[in-house]
Parts: structure tokens; C-alpha cells; sequence
């Protein structure tokens, strides 16, 4: 059946399954403004809630003064922690096993932390009563240093004193929060004492955040006739929401009804559980009516969840031609004032252990220390598996750090090191067995394409005139070679408060041929509602234009874990497969029944099942979807449904290869971006218009993460980036023009060999920028100088190598 | 970020307006394009309990050219500085300078009048009018009057003008020579790291005269009288370059911010204006 005749072509075609770039389906409502979100959502009799916050990063709250606040025509309540504490809701639980305070509980520990929730009839009133609210504060000493916090005798987080334990082993100091090792410590001393070569670097990878165009936001109706809880909010994970607020509530999880609808963008943002979404809830509890709380711009940039904020100190080994022998990293993370990480339980600092890289590496040693400072809670993977960006950055500047010490050149120093093709599945020394990957061929094909060796030749001769003073540009190319782990992952070792990260579709045939699909992950951008028809469309036979996909409501969809950490498609899309296999297991039986033949003599064939050696004798799916309905099948029960709830053997391991050529104003600092090359390998394609759009996205974002964006405080916790002017979101007046090419490896354990891609480009990207900067000046003498790369940086980076003396 | 309540308000004349700013005092301010109050006023920076809107005052949005003489209502639009073809021809640094001001749709709204009227140091135009020696027109309770750009900045936010009067138009002789206004900013939508906005006239292979002010390198904007002086006599060559960076530096007084410390903000400043005069002498 594999000749493709006009007529199977065709039929094929009609399909729109994987490899098509199809068009967008959720782009008609979009670019129409019909989309539908939080803020969207209007409900009779309506409450709107607000926050006051606390001005001081680290304060005692001496008195809450409601008074003036509750005087204010239209205010309906003014909620504290006092009000919340009888319902044991002021404080809550964080993913990563710490507690959070939902309202300030005697004192604050970050600026923008939330104090009280006023509530009243009118979105404005609100405003204005949050400034009636008088607060008196005590304020307290300020940490904003990790190394500072682990010194100091300042105890940030009381409520935990006297506690030597925490949720992931023990606490080495008050401020301390935990420390998480991976790998053999002693064996890699032992390799890094006797090795011919050792590179040392210490970086920061700076606190930046996730800035979806919508900002987080909640309304919650508590329906007091009939005991249901409906909460609709910007929800990665609804069903997740759903049951940490039936634990929280107390509410049966029957009753509570939690619906994420569109979603403007989460870059993980929206994974963790904020006291916006808790006082909504209580706020609705306790008026009996429905309560809206949506966070402004400020608000999303100083209180909600924060992204790296890594301190790493590495060494690596080599021999002296260049092969690495091992590695040591060590990381102090700084966490804010509370650990609200999203990470899979057993992993505090998320998948970090995967910073050997794409390195044959023999032996290494991770050691994470989690510290407790005046900064917001957060630490949420944006545009990444978890904490892949900070592992990724780290062993790209390594390599980078290295090749200068052995004074070779850095691409040929990643090709030595690659693991091969033939190792795959390979065993990392830090425990991850990657799936499978063909380094060496990406690296190849992205190197000719940019002309590699031309580009190094060309930089030489620049860095030439630039010593005669013929110019004042200097000219970086920047590398970076990735891999990511995505697809969180087996329930054995990855869960998110305890739910085993599997994840779900539940498909429904209808009689006439067209079908539902419901997930448990929620696109946020992503284009889920066009990817998973594709998957279905082949796997079923059945037009991705007469599939519905639907996600988000968990009254109906199945249960899952949620979309972030690109496990969608490595898990969600997996299951939709296995699900469409059922469908189609059963389309067989019925076929074969309606044919008359034996269930064996029957195959499947793009749209239809034909008997085996005789082509014109077929049934198309449409077919068999109403002779499933209509016809008393003796042995089969009617209906075309079916479920899978998938739980992956591995994580996918998507890879990548990218180049910038970047021009560097020496006077002025201002970087130019000349070229960027991106091959990504995602393992089986199924739109490739999606994945070049998802590309684009997740560079951008890569740009302005090491190009500017940064959440940075001055020495009293103050947020000194807190909107839009000061805090770098690129416009495409800012963005390069992206030139994107692939290979295709796929992953052997994935139903159709799918690895995950939404994230990739950021992770590859981050490192690819920075290197860039950084290798302008390699000639010059700089080993290494942290992000965020921003004019000023720059030119201090050239100041300090006596480039304008 | 949502504001204080305020009432509304927008007469027809440029009469009323003088009265409700008359009335509410300190309370009242007019609105132009509202691209720098609103935000102001939504991070309740700027309570404003009047705001006096100035889209219906007739013939303020005027520009006139006439006999070598070039008059900008208050309500011209960055946008119009752009489009207006006689305009670019015979004062072309003010589409060059507008061109670099945040991106169209603020542009739409911003105007010549509150670009000047805000008395932020970031704001491009004041600057360039200082460059341009213009006059800035008030029209108060007490009538009209005319100030001097290069005399019309106090402090961050505090100008010339007095509460209860109206920045109605500027006014200056179209300019001659070569002009250039050269600007570094982090992104689109950001002010000026450091900007230069320079004029200069050439006789007989040499500068006869040239101006040179800089935006956002103190608290106002700065004319550097000394810069465009250490031009006048020289052939643009490299000490005069030097001699006008001397002089400029003398006279900025940056603060450090997020756009970077002091040092870098000098150095950018000597970078910007060189670039800025080598343009405008290439034009002359
Ligand atoms: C994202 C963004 C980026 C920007 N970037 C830049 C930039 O790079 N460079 C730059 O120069 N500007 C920039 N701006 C500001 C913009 O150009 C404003 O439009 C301008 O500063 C003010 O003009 P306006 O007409 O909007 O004035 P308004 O906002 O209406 O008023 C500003 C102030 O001037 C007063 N005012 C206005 N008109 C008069 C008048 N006729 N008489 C007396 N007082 C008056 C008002 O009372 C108010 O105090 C930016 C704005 C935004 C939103």
C-alpha cells in the first residue's frame, strides 16, 4: 500500500495530517479580537478584587487599618490574614513543598507582597479604596544577596525557625532552604585534580520573568444553591488547580469546576498558584457572589513568578587535545522569600542535571543550594523544561571558557566532545538517558550553511583593522548546541503535588465522521487545536478539519498535568495517538465485520480499511463511524470512544544548532544582529509552519533575555524594573530575521516519534546571544562577562579590556 | 494602574480653558495627546482632579511656513512633523528627531505642544527647539507671552510656564546648513540614553556657525553654547570634534539609571554628538 497513486495523494492530502503546514485554526478568533479570556469573563453582580501591597521588601506589618477603605461607596470587604486564618487559607502550599503566604501573616518578605485584598462593586473603586487602606509597617533589615542571606543573622523566614528540615532534606542555615546533589562528587575531584587541563568560571545567570501579553488573573463564582465552586483563571495546569483548591477548600473536587479559557501567552507564568487565585476563591465564599481579580502589568512583573536567578560556579576538564574528562558545577539559587519553584517534587532545582550538556562527559558532580532572600517567590521555568536554560547557558559558556583556555576553536571543541550517534540511548553521568540524537550531522549542516570557517576568517580580519583603528565594530559569532529534556515525564519520578505527570486525550467519533478530542494539557499560544487534529487526522483517517480539539474545562476534559516544559506533544500528543489507535482497532473490527472478512484481512489505509489484496473493497472511516452508531455489531459494543491516559517510559531530548553573527559597536555598546541560524531536531514534524513560528518566539525571547530583560533590585528590594519601559520585551523592530532549517531524529520510545519544540529555541537561543557578545571580544582577552548584555554592560565589557583608551 | 477619579472636561475655546484653569488652580491641567500624562496619571503619579482636554480648541494644530519663518500649533502631532512634506524640506531635523520618538501609534496622539509643555528630560523636542533657538508662545489670564526654548527649562517638570497658562505654539526662522538628530536608546518606545540634536552652516569650507543641544543628560535639556562655539572657524576636523565634546561635557550632568552609570553615559554623550556633527557637516 505504499505506492502513492493520484488517488491516494490526494486522499492524503484531504487529511491534513502531520507534515502539513496547516493553517492555524484558533487564528480566525484571534486576529478577529474573539478571543475569549480571563478578563473577558463578565458575570452578573460581579465583584472586583485588588491588592494593596507592601512598599518595603522586608517589614513588619504593625497595623492594618480597613476603616477608611470599608467607607468608600462600593467596597464591599477588606480581607487580611486575619480574615483568611479561621478558614486556615493564609497561608498556602507552593509546588516545590515550602509554604507561601497568601496575605501578609505579621510581616512581608518581598516588595509587591500582597497585604490585603479589598473588594468592591466596581474595578475602580477598588483602586481607589486600595490606597485607603493605612498600613503601618516596621521595616527590617533587607537581603537581596543569596551569599549575603546564607551569613547573615537575619531570619528572613520566622514561621520556619528551629527547623533543620525541609521539604528536601536538611537546612544547613536559617536562609537556607535545601541542597540537592547529583552525581559523584569524589570521582569527579578525582578526575578534575589530575587532569591536564581545567577550566574555572564563576557566572550569573541574572533574575529575568516570564511577561505573557495577558497577565495573571482569576474569577471565581461560588454558586451557594448548589454547592459548586466555578473558577475560571490563567491556568497552565487546570486540573492541578482544580485539586490543590478542592485540598485547600475543602471543597469535594466534584463541585469544583476549574476552566482555563484562552490563555494570551504563559512562558511559565501561569503554572504556579497565586494568593490572587485564593483570595478570589474566598472572596466569592464569602459574598456569594462571583469575584474577578486580575493583575496589572507592575503587578505581573515584581509579584509573580520570577524566572532563574542562578549563581554557578564551574570547572571543567579536558585533555590537552581537547576532550573533556569532567565536569563540577555548583549552583546557589536564589529563591526569593518563599520556594515556590514549579518543579517536579523530587526535583528542586528541575532538571539542572542536565548540564553535561551534549558532551561525552565521564564523570560530574551537581550540588544546588536553594536560598531564602527579600526578593518575590518564583523560579518558574519560562520557555523551558525546568531549569534547562540555566543548565544549557551553563555548559555552553563552559565550553566556551575552555576553548579559550586550550585556545582552539569552540566549534571543533563540541564536535570532539558530542556524543555519537551510535551511543544513543545514552546514559548521561548525571543519570538522564537521552533517546536519541545525531549531533555530529546538525552541527555539520549548520556550520556549512553559515559558512563557518569564511565567518572566522572574516572576524580575524576585523579584529585586524580594528588594531590598525580602521573600525570601532568588532564582530562576534556566537555558538551554542543544545539539548533539552522535555516531556515531563514518567510518573516513577516526576510528579507536581503528588499527580504523576502523565497526561491525557479522550476522543469521541461522531456518527457522520467528525470527531472531539479533549486533552488535559491548554494551549496558551502554542496551536494545540491545530497540532492534535493533524496527529489524530493520521492516526484515524479522519480530516483534521472535521476534529474538534478541546482543552481546559476540567468538567470535561480528562485529567492531565497541563502544558509548560514542552510536554504536550511529548506527552498529551502521545497519548492522542494511543487514543486514535484505539479508535482505529476498533474502526478495524467493525470494517472487517461490514466487509465480511476476518478482523486480520483488513488494513488500514489513509482514510479507510480495504481488504487485504483488494483495494476497491474498502470502508472508509466515515463509514464505519455511522455503522458504529447505527448497526447491532454481534461481539462489539456501540459508540466510537476512546481514552488514553498516558504515562511516557522517558523524557524526549530535543536538540539543536545554532549560530549569531553578531557586529559590536565598541563606542556605544550597541550590539547588531547580522545573522541567526537555527536548526532545530524535534524528531518527527508534524506542522512545520508551527514549529517555525514557535522558532521565532522562543529566539525572541532568547534575545531579550540576554540582550536586557531583567527583574533587578537595588540593595533595599526595591524592583527596579517594574513595567514595560524599563523591563526589555523586543518588538520587531528589535528582532533579526531568523533563518530556520532542521534534521529529523526522532524519539524511539514516542508513539510517533514527536519530541516537543515550543521551548527549544530558547534554551538554544539564550547561550547562542550571549556567546555571540562574548566571542567579540575573545580576542581581546574576556573569558567571560555576564548577561543581562545590555548597552552599558558592553561598554563596560569593552571599557575594562582598555578598548577605548 | 488605574487612575485617580477626575472630572472631564472640553471646552471650545482657547477662553474657557484659561477660566477652568483659573477655577480649579492647582487641581486643573490640560491634555493634549496624553501620552505622557495618562500614564502618569495611571500610576497615580499625576493627580489630576480636572483634566481639560485641547483636541477642540480651533487653530491649534496649525503649521504655518511663511517668509522663512515657521510657527507649530500646539496640537501638531509627532505624527504630522513626519508627513508634513514642506515641513521635512524646510526643517527637516524636526522628521528626523520625530522619527526617533517612541513608534507611530504614540506618535498619532503625542504633540509638539505637550512634547514641550512636560518638561521631562527625556522628551526629544525640547532640545531640538533649543537647538533651533526658538520661542515658545504662553497665552495666560494675564494674555500672551514669549519665552526663549533655551530659557524655558527649569528643573525635571518644572518650566517657564506658569499653572494657569497655555503653551499655544512654537516658533522659529527655518533653519539653514546641515542638521542632524542622532539618538541612542536602548529599544523602540525608550527615551534617550544620550541624544544630540545639531545645526550647522558652512561658509568657504568652514563652520560659520553651528548649535548643539543634548536630551536627557541632565535634568533639562541642555544648549551648549561652548560645543557650537569650539565648531565656528574649523573645517569639522578631528580637534574641533574633540574641542566640541570638551566643551558639551562641561556642560551635561547625567544621572545614572537604568540605562547605564554616569561614565557610560558621558562616554556615549562625546560618541552621539561627534556622530551627530560629522552628520550634519556632511549635510552643510
Ligand atoms: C511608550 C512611549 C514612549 C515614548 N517615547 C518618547 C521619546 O522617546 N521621546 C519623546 O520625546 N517622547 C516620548 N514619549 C512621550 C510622547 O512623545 C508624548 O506624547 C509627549 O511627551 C507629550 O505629548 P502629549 O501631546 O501626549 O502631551 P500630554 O501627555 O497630553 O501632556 C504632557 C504634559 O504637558 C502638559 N501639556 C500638554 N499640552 C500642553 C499645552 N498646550 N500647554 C500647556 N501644557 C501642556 C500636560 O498638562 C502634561 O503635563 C513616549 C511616550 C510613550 C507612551
Amino acid at each position: 500500500m505504499n505506492d502513492m497513486t493520484p488517488d491516494r495523494e490526494e486522499r492524503s492530502a484531504n487529511l491534513k495530517g502531520m507534515g502539513c503546514s496547516r493553517k492555524r485554526v484558533e487564528d480566525a478568533r484571534f486576529t478577529q479580537g474573539k478571543g475569549n479570556y480571563v478578563d473577558d469573563i463578565k458575570l452578573p453582580d460581579m465583584l472586583h478584587g485588588d491588592f494593596v501591597r507592601s512598599p518595603y521588601a522586608h517589614a513588619r506589618v504593625v497595623s492594618v487599618n480597613k476603616e477608611a477603605a470599608l467607607a468608600l461607596p462600593g467596597v464591599v470587604a477588606v480581607l487580611t490574614a486575619e480574615d483568611l486564618a479561621p478558614l486556615n487559607l493564609h497561608w498556602m502550599p507552593t509546588l516545590a513543598g515550602d509554604k507561601q503566604m497568601v496575605l501578609a501573616d505579621g510581616k512581608v518578605l518581598f516588595q509587591g507582597q500582597e497585604v490585603a485584598f479589598v473588594v468592591a462593586s466596581d474595578r475602580y473603586v477598588a483602586a481607589d479604596a486600595v490606597e485607603l487602606v493605612e498600613v503601618e509597617y516596621e521595616e527590617l533589615p533587607v537581603i537581596t544577596d543569596p551569599f549575603e542571606a546564607l551569613k547573615s543573622d537575619v531570619v528572613l523566614r520566622e514561621d520556619l525557625e528551629g527547623q533543620t528540615e525541609g521539604a528536601h532534606g536538611p537546612r544547613k542555615h536559617h536562609n537556607h532552604i535545601f541542597t540537592w546533589e547529583q552525581g559523584d562528587e569524589a570521582g569527579t575531584n578525582q578526575v578534575l585534580d589530575n587532569a591536564e587541563v581545567v577550566a574555572e568560571e564563576t557566572m550569573y545567570y541574572h533574575r529575568t520573568h516570564p511577561c505573557p501579553l495577558e497577565t495573571c488573573g482569576s474569577v471565581a463564582s461560588m454558586d451557594k444553591v448548589n454547592g459548586k465552586l466555578t473558577l475560571w483563571g490563567t491556568f497552565q495546569a487546570p486540573h492541578v488547580v482544580r485539586t490543590v483548591a478542592s485540598l485547600l477548600s475543602g471543597i469535594e473536587e466534584h463541585n469544583i469546576r476549574v476552566v482555563s479559557p484562552d490563555i494570551g501567552g504563559g512562558f511559565g507564568n501561569k503554572v504556579g498558584v497565586y494568593p490572587g487565585y485564593v483570595c478570589s476563591i474566598v472572596a466569592s465564599i464569602v459574598t456569594g457572589k462571583p469575584v474577578k481579580w486580575v493583575e496589572d502589568r507592575m503587578e505581573n512583573l515584581m509579584s509573580t513568578a520570577f524566572a532563574r536567578d542562578y549563581h554557578m560556579t564551574g570547572k571543567i576538564s579536558a585533555t590537552k587535545d581537547g576532550k573533556i574528562t569532567g565536569l563540577h558545577c555548583h549552583v546557589t539559587a536564589d529563591h526569593g522569600g518563599f520556594d515556590a519553584c514549579a518543579d517536579p517534587t523530587k526535583f528542586p532545582a528541575g532538571f539542572m542535571n542536565i548540564c553535561t550538556g551534549s558532551y561525552d562527559i565521564p564523570v560530574a558532580y551537581l550540588a544546588v543550594d536553594g536560598v531564602y532572600t527579600n526578593k518575590a517567590p518564583g523560579g518558574v521555568s519560562y520557555r523551558c523544561s525546568f531549569r534547562v536554560t540555566e543548565a544549557v547557558y551553563f555548559i555552553e559558556r563552559m565550553i566556551e571558557v575552555l576553548a579559550i583556555e586550550l585556545d582552539m576553536d569552540a566549534a571543533e571543541l563540541r564536535r570532539i566532545n558530542f556524543i555519537k550517534k551510535e551511543q544513543f540511548p545514552y546514559t548521561a553521568a548525571l543519570g538522564w538517558e537521552y533517546d536519541s540524537g545525531d549531533y555530529h550531522t546538525a552541527w555539520d549542516k549548520a556550520l556549512e550553511t553559515v559558512e563557518y570557517d569564511a565567518l572566522r576568517k572574516e572576524q580575524a580580519e576585523r579584529v585586524e583593522a580594528f588594531k590598525r583603528g580602521e573600525t570601532r565594530k568588532l564582530m562576534g559569532v556566537g555558538l551554542s548546541f543544545f539539548t533539552e529534556i522535555v516531556g515531563a515525564g514518567p510518573v516513577k519520578n516526576c510528579d507536581i503535588l503528588g499527580m504523576g505527570m502523565f497526561d491525557s486525550c479522550e476522543i469521541r467519533i461522531h456518527p457522520t465522521g467528525s470527531a472531539i478530542a479533549r486533552l488535559g494539557t491548554i494551549s496558551q499560544g502554542q496551536g494545540h487545536a491545530t497540532t492534535f487534529a493533524q496527529i489524530l487526522a493520521s492516526e484515524i483517517g479522519i480530516s483534521a478539519d472535521s476534529i474538534t480539539i478541546e482543552e481546559g474545562d476540567t468538567d470535561t476534559a480528562p485529567y492531565g498535568l497541563g502544558t509548560y516544559g514542552s510536554r504536550s506533544t511529548p506527552v498529551a500528543g502521545a497519548a492522542t495517538a494511543m487514543a486514535g489507535r484505539k479508535i482505529r482497532a476498533k474502526a478495524q473490527m467493525i470494517a472487517a465485520y461490514l466487509l465480511e472478512v476476518h478482523d486480520d484481512d483488513v488494513e488500514f489505509d489513509i482514510d479507510r480499511f480495504v481488504v487485504k489484496g483488494a483495494p476497491e473493497r474498502f470502508k472508509t472511516m466515515k463509514e464505519i463511524a455511522y455503522a458504529a452508531y447505527n448497526q447491532a455489531i454481534p461481539g462489539i459494543e456501540p459508540g466510537l470512544e476512546a481514552v488514553s491516559y498516558y504515562d511516557p517510559p522517558n523524557m524526549t531530548y530535543p536538540f539543536g544548532a545554532y549560530v549569531c553573527v553578531m557586529d559590536i559597536d565598541v563606542d556605544t555598546g550597541v550590539p547588531e544582529i547580522r545573522r541567526f541560524y537555527a536548526l532545530d531536531d524535534c524528531g518527527t514534524r508534524i506542522n512545520p509552519m508551527i514549529i517555525e513560528g514557535q522558532v521565532h518566539g522562543g529566539l525572541t525571547e532568547a534575545l531579550a533575555v540576554a540582550l536586557g530583560q531583567e527583574i533587578a533590585y537595588d540593595d533595599l528590594g526595591n524592583v527596579k524594573t517594574g513595567t514595560l519601559m524599563d523591563f526589555f520585551l523586543p518588538t520587531a523592530w528589535e528582532v533579526p530575521n531568523y533563518e530556520t532549517d532542521y534534521t529529523v531524529t526522532p524519539s524511539p520510545h514516542h508513539p510517533i516519534g514527536a519530541k516537543g519544540v515550543g521551548e527549544s529555541p530558547h534554551v538554544g537561543g539564550v547561550p547562542c546571544f550571549s556567546n555571540a557578545v562574548q566571542d567579540a571580544f575573545r580576542a581581546f582577552g574576556l573569558r567571560h562577562t555576564n548577561m543581562p548584555h545590555d548597552h552599558w554592560r558592553i561598554w563596560q565589557t569593552a571599557n575594562g579590556l582598555g578598548l577605548h583608551d | 494602574m488605574i487612575p485617580a477619579a477626575f472630572d472631564y472636561h472640553r471646552p471650545k475655546s482657547m477662553d474657557e480653558v484659561i477660566a477652568l484653569l483659573g477655577e480649579h488652580g492647582d487641581d486643573a491641567r490640560v491634555m493634549a495627546g496624553g501620552h505622557s500624562l495618562i500614564p502618569m496619571m495611571k500610576l497615580r503619579m499625576a493627580e489630576v482632579p480636572h483634566l481639560i482636554d485641547l483636541q477642540d480648541i480651533e487653530n491649534l494644530a496649525e503649521i504655518t511656513i511663511e517668509e522663512g519663518h515657521i510657527s507649530l500649533g500646539a496640537m501638531v502631532t509627532q505624527h504630522d512633523l513626519i508627513t508634513h512634506s514642506k515641513l521635512a524640506l524646510r526643517a527637516p531635523i524636526l522628521r528626523e528627531a520625530a522619527l526617533q520618538i517612541a513608534d507611530p501609534q504614540v506618535r498619532y496622539m503625542g504633540t509638539i505642544g505637550g512634547n514641550l509643555a512636560n518638561g521631562d528630560p527625556g522628551n526629544d523636542m525640547p532640545g531640538v527647539m533649543q537647538c533651533l533657538g526658538a520661542r515658545i508662545n504662553l497665552i495666560g489670564p494675564d494674555g500672551a507671552r514669549s519665552v526663549a526654548a533655551r530659557d524655558y527649562y527649569e528643573a525635571a517638570y518644572m518650566t517657564d510656564r506658569e499653572d494657569d497658562e497655555v503653551l499655544v505654539s512654537v516658533d522659529f526662522q527655518a533653519p539653514s546648513g546641515g542638521y542632524a538628530y542622532e539618538k541612542q536608546k536602548r529599544k523602540i518606545g525608550d527615551y534617550a540614553t544620550a541624544a544630540a540634536a545639531v545645526m550647522i552652516t558652512k561658509s568657504e569650507g568652514k563652520i560659520a556657525s553651528a548649535s548643539v543641544a543634548m536630551t536627557n543628560l541632565s535634568d533639562v535639556p541642555v544648549w551648549s553654547e561652548e560645543a557650537g562655539a569650539a565648531l565656528v572657524g574649523t573645517a569639522c576636523d578631528g580637534a574641533a570634534l574633540e574641542a566640541a565634546v570638551a566643551a558639551m561635557l562641561g556642560d551635561i550632568d547625567p544621572s545614572e539609571d537604568n540605562r547605564g552609570p554616569v561614565a557610560f553615559k558621558r562616554h556615549v554623550a562625546g560618541v552621539i554628538l561627534k556622530r551627530a556633527i560629522t552628520r550634519a557637516w556632511g549635510r552643510a
